[in-house]
């Protein structure tokens, strides 16, 4: 079943275009991946999708519902949820606050706390640091609470934009893990990044964008072993 | 668990600021009687009057801290809400006065007149002072309006809009009411004339004067406890984080589902609410209230001490009310020099602590007070 269905979505920034009538298919319990160099349009497609820009044309389809017109945080009630490119962590609160505000439209705190339980399985580091101010964790640290306070709205899709950014290579790799660990438990993921290689490795299908339109899709394999996308995004001479 | 953190139930969401135990209303009450009867009588008239400056001052600190600490937005229009708020609660009371008792002098009883000179014993509580708790509610309320007026179409956008529409608004605000007309004193007039005309009459040029006398240690400091809990609730609540989480990241507070204009408009709505108490209260001890005199220069030395506390900090923003309102008093004895050592006094603060007193954090997070070693250090306290 198709999940997130983007229709010829256009996004203007003022006079830049930013998106040219991008089409995209998230099918349910995948996870699908938006590859792309810098300034191709990755977030942008994020955002529109998440309410947090309107787009100026197109469709956005989930569930069967359109989400155009609608505010972010009617968005998140239905069940799509968003981590920002750079985390946006709360810096002054503590990651205890943090994960609450996660929760923040919830009313069932019984499932909140199993919830929480499943993440404190996920990320053991962040249970270790609830009481500390979340500006001071280090940068891996951040990312898994991002993604961890996402986890705690319960979103049946989640957006994720560039989650390993930044992050040494051991971590990648951890980051990886979990976010496949996630997609395991039933959570469909649109994964933005700029590391192809382990996008390609994790994803079922995968998009690669140029200059704010879709160049090629196919299954994450295929695209791995093709020419142009080796030369372009892998390295591969 | 080991920071209070009030688990408020559901319910409206508007009034989850309410306290539900009464143990802060005991609290504030219990302070503003303690002031009133035995600090007053012991500490005499020259420090009664700081007490009282102080108290205002740290209801106008702590409710822009709503809004400039809170939810991260810049409001640079605490005296004209001032305005708004000490005006019509002083219409109120001066011309219901007319019209209920027939004369400018009210009955008040012992809460609003601290050691009256006839010596008679006073009761408690008379019909006056009820007239005049509803005028400084009124007041609010009226503040409240004009902040809801001012604060939509301002805060749907981002960025600093909200500085310039209150800085325009303090201006309007004090240009309508000094063009105002005359205050009328003829007690046939007044009982003839319709409230909605009356209302007009807010003495213009020359400001509202011959307001009734009201305003003690009691009244102040009641309601600057009650100011302080309604801020402690706004912070420490779970429904209240969502306006933290405006002012550290405002497109991540929307990821998180938190409608952020609706939450910057209502801080910026509570904060005027109390900017506009404290007018109402200035203006019935001071007994005469001008725009004139509430320009600018008052929404900034309220911005000061909000900054200097820490933008965030409660008892930041009571301590920097406190020694704001001294110093300049401490320091009179340098005559024309004060100012500019006071001025001196922020600029070294700044340098020192660009983050404030204490940041965002409260008085008991931080130094030998501290409980947890931890999250002390967030980087960049009180940056927004
Ligand atoms: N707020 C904005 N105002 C104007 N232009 C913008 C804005 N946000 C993005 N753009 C432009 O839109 C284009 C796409 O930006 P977007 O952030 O979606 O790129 P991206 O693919 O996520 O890049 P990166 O990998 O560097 O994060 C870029 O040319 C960018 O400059
Ligand atoms: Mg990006």
């Amino acid at each position: 079943m198709t999940m997130l269905l983007l229709e010829d979505l256009n996004v203007h920034y003022g006079a830049i275009h930013a998106l040219r009538g991008v089409s995209v298919s998230v099918e349910q319990g995948r996870v699908v991946t938006l590859i792309g160099a810098n300034g191709a349009g990755k977030s942008t497609i994020l955002r529109a999708v998440s309410g947090m820009i309107r787009p100026s044309g197109g469709r956005i389809m989930f569930e069967g519902k359109s989400l155009s017109g609608q505010p972010p945080h009617q968005i998140l009630r239905l069940g799509l949820a968003h981590v920002p490119e750079g985390r946006g962590i709360f810096a002054n609160l503590t990651v205890d606050e943090n994960l609450e505000l996660g929760a923040y439209q919830r009313s069932d705190p019984e499932g909140v706390r199993r919830d929480r339980e499943k993440v404190y399985e996920l990320f053991p580091r962040v249970k270790e640091r609830l009481k500390q101010a979340a500006g001071t964790l280090s940068g891996g640290e951040q990312q898994m609470l991002a993604i961890g306070r996402a986890l705690l709205a319960r979103p049946r899709l989640l957006l994720l934009d560039e989650p390993s950014l930044g992050l040494a290579p051991q971590l990648v790799q951890t980051i990886f893990r979990i976010i496949r660990e996630i997609n395991a438990q039933g959570t469909t993921i649109l994964l933005v990044e700029q590391n192809a290689n382990m996008a390609l490795a994790v994803a079922h299908h995968a998009y690669v964008l140029e200059v704010g339109a879709i160049r090629m899709h196919g299954p994450a394999a295929d695209l791995a072993k093709s020419d142009e996308v080796r030369k372009a995004y892998l390295g591969h001479g | 668990m080991t920071r209070v953190a009030p688990q408020l139930d559901d319910g409206p969401a508007a009034w989850r600021f309410v306290p539900r135990n009464l143990a802060p209303l005991g609290a504030a009450l219990g302070l503003a009687l303690l002031m009133h009867f035995v600090f007053q009588p012991a500490a005499g008239s020259f420090a009664s009057k700081l007490a009282l400056d102080i108290a205002v001052n740290i209801i106008l600190a702590v409710s822009l801290t709503m809004v400039n600490g809170f939810t991260g937005q810049f409001s640079m229009g605490t005296a004209g809400f001032m305005a708004v708020g000490g005006y019509a609660a002083a219409a109120v009371t001066y011309y219901g006065s007319f019209r209920l008792y027939g004369s400018p002098n009210p009955p008040a009883g012992i809460l609003s007149a601290f050691g009256d000179p006839t010596g008679l014993p006073l009761p408690w509580l008379q019909s006056g002072d009820l007239m005049f708790v509803a005028a400084c509610l009124f007041g609010g309320l009226v503040a409240a309006g004009a902040g809801y007026i001012v604060g939509l179409p301002s805060l749907r956008l981002r960025g600093d809009y909200l500085a310039i529409v209150t800085l325009g608004f303090g201006e309007i605000v004090r240009v309508v009411l000094q063009t105002s007309e005359r205050r009328l004193s003829n007690a046939e007039q007044i009982a003839g004339t319709p409230w909605p005309k009356l209302l007009t009459h807010l003495g213009g040029s020359l400001g509202f004067t011959s307001i009734p006398y009201f305003t003690t240690l009691f009244w102040v400091w009641l309601a600057a406890v009650l100011t302080l809990v309604v801020a402690y609730r706004m912070k420490r609540s779970s429904y209240g984080r969502a306006f933290l989480s405006i002012r550290e990241d405002e497109v991540a507070a929307e990821a998180m589902g938190v409608c952020t204009t609706k939450f910057k408009v209502r801080a910026f709505v509570i904060s005027s609410f109390f900017a506009g108490v404290a007018g109402a209260l200035i203006a019935h001890q001071v007994q005469s209230i001008n725009a004139g005199e509430l320009g600018f220069q008052r929404s900034f030395d309220v911005i000061i001490m909000v900054v200097l506390g820490g933008m965030g900090s409660i008892s930041g923003a009571v301590l920097a009310a406190g020694v704001l309102t001294v110093l300049p008093e401490l320091l009179r004895f340098m005559a024309d020099y004060r100012m500019v050592v006071y001025a001196l006094a922020l600029i070294v603060m700044m340098i020192v602590r660009p983050q404030g007193l204490f940041g965002v954090r409260e008085v008991w997070e931080v130094g030998p007070f501290r409980r947890r070693a931890a999250g002390s250090g967030a980087p960049g306290g009180g940056a927004t």
